[in-house]
């Protein structure tokens, strides 16, 4: 898996993020969690960036940005 | 991933649906579905219904994921916004005490028992067949044939938004999901907000949304 160029990370845009959890649920790493029932909250030192809960997502809130290391 | 015992949920949800078609009385089993998510939010402000346990998000996402019917399309913008949930939300209620206004007519004696189940809150569907008399009042009948054709009613928007966009859609407007998540929001306070949101910002080098 080529980390060489920025990291990709999964960011969720929390305004929109109806907390179902449906992301929690798909992501291999368990990097997602949903805080207080509020709104899903992506631990950035543990994502990888696959993209699981991009596409998983029913309100299409997940994106996946390039960040610097 | 491994799979919990929660995860087969789906499986109650298929057989209430079903129940439901043999003897109407089963629709009462419903009320689950109701308060085990309010108890959950209220109690421990948490959506560990919507995260976990509600087997109907699971049904939509097993039909429309793995069996693939579904478009897997984009909802529209206007479907996640505040005032079409909470708008939603207010309309599934009204519809619902409306529901109850009508079993109390026939609890009162001032309407007869209607055998039927209403599909979004329109048509009219005859479903007498699943009617097999009560020791007790018919109003424990009426409210049956409600609150099946509530729940009818739901999962056929939840199977249409499921094909029309992303398998789960229905999940964006749900009023449970609406209403858990008020509730959790209003438990967490603001406190509760700002720290979900300052982690996020802070482990994000450079990149506040
Ligand atoms: S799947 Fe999307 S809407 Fe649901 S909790 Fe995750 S980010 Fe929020
Ligand atoms: S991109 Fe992959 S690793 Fe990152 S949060 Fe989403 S599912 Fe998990
Ligand atoms: S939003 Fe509704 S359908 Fe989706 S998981 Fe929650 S209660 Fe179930």
């Amino acid at each position: 898996m080529g980390e060489a160029v920025g990291k990709r990370r999964a960011i969720v845009d929390q305004s929109v993020c109806v907390a179902c959890g449906c992301c929690v649920k798909v992501c291999p790493i368990g990097a997602i969690e949903i805080i207080k029932g509020v709104k899903a909250r992506v631990d950035q030192t543990k994502c990888v960036g696959c993209g699981k809960c991009v596409k998983e997502c029913p309100a299409s809130v997940i994106e996946i940005q390039e960040v610097k290391a | 991933m491994k799979k919990h015992w929660y995860d087969y949920l789906w499986i109650l949800s298929v057989l209430y649906l079903t129940l439901g078609f043999f003897n109407i009385l089963f629709a009462w089993l419903g009320l689950f579905c109701f308060f085990i998510p309010l108890i959950i939010s209220l109690g421990f402000g948490t959506k560990g219904y919507c995260n976990r346990y509600c087997g109907r998000g699971q049904l939509f996402g097993l039909i429309g994921g793995r069996f693939g019917l579904s478009r897997k399309q984009d909802v529209p913008r206007w479907m996640k916004s505040r005032a079409f949930r909470y708008g939603f939300l207010i309309f599934f209620m009204s519809m619902f005490l409306l529901m109850l206004w009508n079993t109390w007519l026939v609890f009162a004696g001032a309407r007869d028992l209607r055998e039927a189940v209403t599909l979004l809150w329109s048509f009219r569907l005859p479903w007498h067949w699943a009617y097999h008399g009560t020791i007790l009042h018919e109003g424990i009948a009426q409210f049956a044939f409600g609150f099946y054709s509530i729940m009818l009613t739901s999962t056929v928007l939840g199977l249409l938004t499921m094909i029309l966009f992303k398998p789960r859609s229905w999940c964006v407007y749900c009023p449970m999901g609406t209403m858990t998540q008020m509730i959790c929001r209003a438990k967490a306070g603001p406190e509760g907000k700002a720290a979900a949101e300052k982690i996020e910002g802070k482990a994000v080098p450079g990149g506040g949304l």
